[in-house]
């Protein structure tokens, strides 16, 4: 069936593409032009070259519970997420403030806490934040950059503004699929990306590199960057080795690495030890160090932690980064713009109750049917009460748990996530979508052109996680001439 | 190259190798059982005698027949040695390194690892086994058709060779150690040449089962006896499973290597040790001793390669003995 536009509406909320009255927003118009144009055969086979190339590159991904089978194709959608680019650059510019703020936080956190003696953040929610590592006090990494790279969830609600939903600053996963997704869309639909002009994305391994170079401790051109996984049945493995093969560096599990006597990490080569200058390493905090941390991992490396409190490798992101991954933490972040930076926060926050406060807390449990409820350190959707979908029961326990350990949650206000044009079943529907830009801080910053689009491909669901019913999308930032862009 | 990579790469390529071998013996073992007499009393037994799986058969097991013997060796999931279980492991290996492989050898693993796990049942009938077997052997070598002919004579390249020479140097060994040692004529015979149709026909088979037989035609133009055999089969420099050639090939591998001097001594000592070997005096008696010291020298090759190369850590000096 061919699509007409006429007939796609998003009631009552704000669609990425088409606007109230139903007419194709101007970054969106020539792509909309050309679907419309294909009968249901052209778009059938369109669909169909897409799952194809997704077959053929290989692009998994991997969910926790099953077992043998632990590759699946990752779920695409071909009708891509348009934004405007004028208002890209101002996004951009909102992201690289965000992630200088975090990162002033983390080094103050963890040296002279100038934000808690002047009272801007309650120095008792460290006491019980479950990121903060009182391994790393007093420690000062290169650059003073903890949070190498970040990711952060963008939403937009029903007036079109766009919200900083979370950071996540441990290892944030989904580039290789932003950086996959739209080598799909460039061989399905070659066309387009002709005529219009779409802004590239592919510089992302190098600047990652670049990044990742920066931070060695021994200054040379190639220094040793590898990759550290926890191994095959990793959900994101696929993105590891994809990162690995694009930066040219190796690929490593912790039974790799050794640390020798002289507090330096080698890599076991078949020519012998070989020094490792940097690790992006992918792999929790937790597990990163059993001689540190968690005693029982087997996935990290006896004296990381050791080799990298000497200054002799660089870890990205850096151990303790987390502590700012906090949705309690996250609250905070305007006020950590405008203390460390002077700057008013360009995006915004969605507004948040913490659960610590005893007057929030209140309306909060008296709220909980219109509420959404996250535990401040549960990430890829987990541990949530979306409370307009949940039963009494739910509430309940909810309720409870809220009781027991208030410092544990926040609460926000069901957003009315913005849709986009998905192709369903036979016709084409408006679903729900996030965007996750990736955000890299070296010693300068840089942003991914767009992010990862992700949808729920399930009718009125929110959750767009990969692990719960979640697909993804490519993400074009467009340019328009400024004639176009004045008739909207 | 990372040792992890390399010891996967070695692995894989030892797994297939054996996936291969073990089809093979299968299917030559029951064509020769249809023309032997049963009151011979070959049975299955001389196949979990060559795999070195007797014990852990006989731990699952009762009988050693024919229907509990194939079994165990082709999709038996608690005999790691098993084809489904060598090909799962190959899988496995090959999971973590996949880029370092042509993308259609990964897939053509992948897909004969999933043919082999759904034909469990019917794969070892009588009827099926011979097509189920045959596959194997043509997906392994298809397999190799891809490694041969599109990967890069690099350091990766060197340790597929090293493992399936390896693996093929061990079969061959084996196969003659259980095979022959029903067939050698007892001392006081003397002639070391048997003229009992029945015992030509188990000589082939120990050719066969190495896919030697065509070959040792070309190559001694002679029927089938013993010593014959014995000397193709141990020191023969042109046929691909002949244990020399194989320390041949390892010699060449080794060579594109970092520091291989100590594999290299041993694998001098193996070839040296196989060339001085008088073949008619093995044909008398003496082939299994013989035999267990080669075993022991590919065992402690194989402990070199995973000192030198698989755990990383500096090269260990190894002494002369």
């Amino acid at each position: 069936m061919a699509i007409d536009w006429s007939q796609y509406r998003a009631e009552g909320l704000y669609d990425e593409l088409v606007d109230a009255d139903g007419h194709l927003r101007p970054p969106a118009r020539v792509l909309c032009e050309y679907l419309a144009s294909l009968d249901g055969a052209e778009l059938a086979e369109l669909k169909s070259a897409a799952e194809l190339a997704i077959q053929v590159m290989g692009i998994t991904f991997t969910v926790y519970s099953e077992g043998n089978n632990i590759d699946r194709a990752w779920p695409f959608d071909i009708i891509p997420r348009i934004i405007h680019r004028r208002e890209w650059e101002r996004t951009q510019a909102g992201l690289e403030q965000r992630v200088r703020a975090l990162n002033l936080f983390i080094q103050d956190v963890y040296n002279d806490q100038k934000i808690i003696k002047d009272k801007v953040f309650p120095g008792e929610l460290l006491k019980n934040s479950r990121n903060f590592r009182k391994q790393c006090v007093g420690h000062s990494p290169p650059l003073q950059v903890w949070a190498h790279i970040c990711g952060s969830d963008l939403v937009r609600d029903r007036d079109g503004t766009l919200y900083v939903l979370e950071d996540n600053l441990r290892v944030p996963s989904g580039v290789s699929y932003l950086l996959e997704n739209r080598s799909v869309m460039k061989r399905v639909l070659p066309e387009l990306f002709e005529n219009n002009t779409i802004l590239p994305v592919d510089d992302y391994a190098t600047q990652l590199f670049d990044m990742l170079a920066s931070i060695s401790p021994r200054p040379m051109d190639y220094p040793e960057v590898v990759v550290l996984t926890p191994g095959i049945y990793n959900s994101a493995y696929f993105e590891h080795a994809y990162l690995a093969q694009q930066m040219g560096a190796e690929l490593v599990e912790g039974s790799d690495l050794v640390v020798g006597d002289d507090d330096c990490v080698y890599m076991r080569h078949i020519e012998g030890l070989k020094r490792v200058d940097v690790i992006y390493r992918r792999i929790d905090d937790w597990f990163l160090d059993p001689e540190v941390f968690n005693p029982e991992s087997t996935l990290g490396v006896p004296g990381l932690m050791r080799a990298w409190q000497q200054g002799n490798v660089g870890l990205a992101n850096a151990p303790g980064a987390g502590v700012a991954d906090d949705k309690v933490v996250y609250a905070f972040v305007p006020e950590m713009i405008r203390y460390y930076l002077a700057e008013e926060p360009i995006l915004p926050n969605v507004p948040t109750y913490l659960c610590m406060h005893d007057e929030e807390r209140e309306h909060v449990l008296a709220s909980l049917e219109d509420l959404v409820v996250k535990p401040a350190n549960e990430s890829g959707g987990y541990g949530m009460l979306v409370g307009p979908k949940s039963t009494a029961k739910e509430r309940k326990k909810f309720a409870e748990l809220i009781r027991q350990d208030p410092r544990n949650y926040i609460a926000q206000p069901t957003l009315a996530l913005s849709t986009t044009p998905t192709f369903c079943e036979d016709a084409v529907e408006p679903r729900h979508v996030d965007l996750r830009p990736f955000i890299l801080q070296g010693d300068g910053t840089y942003v991914t052109t767009g992010g990862l689009t992700r949808v729920a491909l399930v009718r009125g669901s929110l959750v767009v996680n990969s692990s719960q019913g979640g697909g993804s999308k490519d993400t074009w930032i467009v340019d328009l001439p400024d004639a176009a862009t004045d008739q909207q | 190259m990372l040792s992890r990579v390399a010891n996967n790469v070695y692995w894989t390529s030892r797994y297939l190798e054996r996936a291969e071998n073990t089809a093979r013996i299968v299917n030559v073992h029951g064509n020769m059982l249809l023309d032997l007499p049963s009151s011979l009393g070959v049975g299955w037994e001389p196949l979990l005698a060559i795999t070195g799986s007797g014990e852990l058969f006989y731990r699952h097991y009762r009988n050693a027949d024919e229907r509990n013997v194939v079994k165990f060796l082709l999709t038996d999931t608690r005999n790691p040695g098993s084809i489904l279980m060598s090909l799962a492991s190959a899988r496995e290996n090959l999971r973590s390194s996949r880029d370092i492989v042509p993308r259609e050898s990964w897939e053509a693993v992948n897909d004969c690892h999933r043919f082999a796990r759904e034909r469990v049942e019917e794969g070892i009938t009588k009827r099926n086994r011979y097509e189920f077997t045959k596959h194997i052997m043509r997906v392994i070598q298809q397999v190799s058709g891809f490694l041969d002919g599109s990967m890069s004579r690099d350091i990766a390249y060197c340790f597929v060779r090293m493992g399936r020479h390896m693996e093929r140097a061990d079969m061959t060994s084996r196969v003659l150690d259980v095979r022959a040692a029903n067939l050698l004529p007892p001392a006081d015979r003397g002639d070391g040449v048997s003229q009992d149709p029945l015992v030509n026909t188990q000589w082939m088979s120990v050719l066969k089962s190495v896919t030697a037989y065509q070959m040792y035609r070309q190559h001694m133009r002679f029927r089938v006896t013993g010593p014959d055999v014995l000397r193709f089969l141990l020191q023969n420099r042109e046929f691909p499973r002949a244990f020399f050639f194989c320390m041949d090939q390892l010699e060449h591998v080794l060579k594109e290597l970092p520091h291989p001097e100590a594999a290299l001594r041993r694998v001098a000592r193996l070839q040296r040790r196989i060339q001085s070997a008088d073949v008619h005096a093995l044909a008398e008696r003496g082939l299994h001793e013989f035999i267990d010291d080669l075993q022991i020298g590919l065992g402690e090759l194989h402990g070199d390669l995973d000192a030198l190369y698989f755990r990383g850590t500096p090269a260990p000096e190894t002494a002369g003995d």
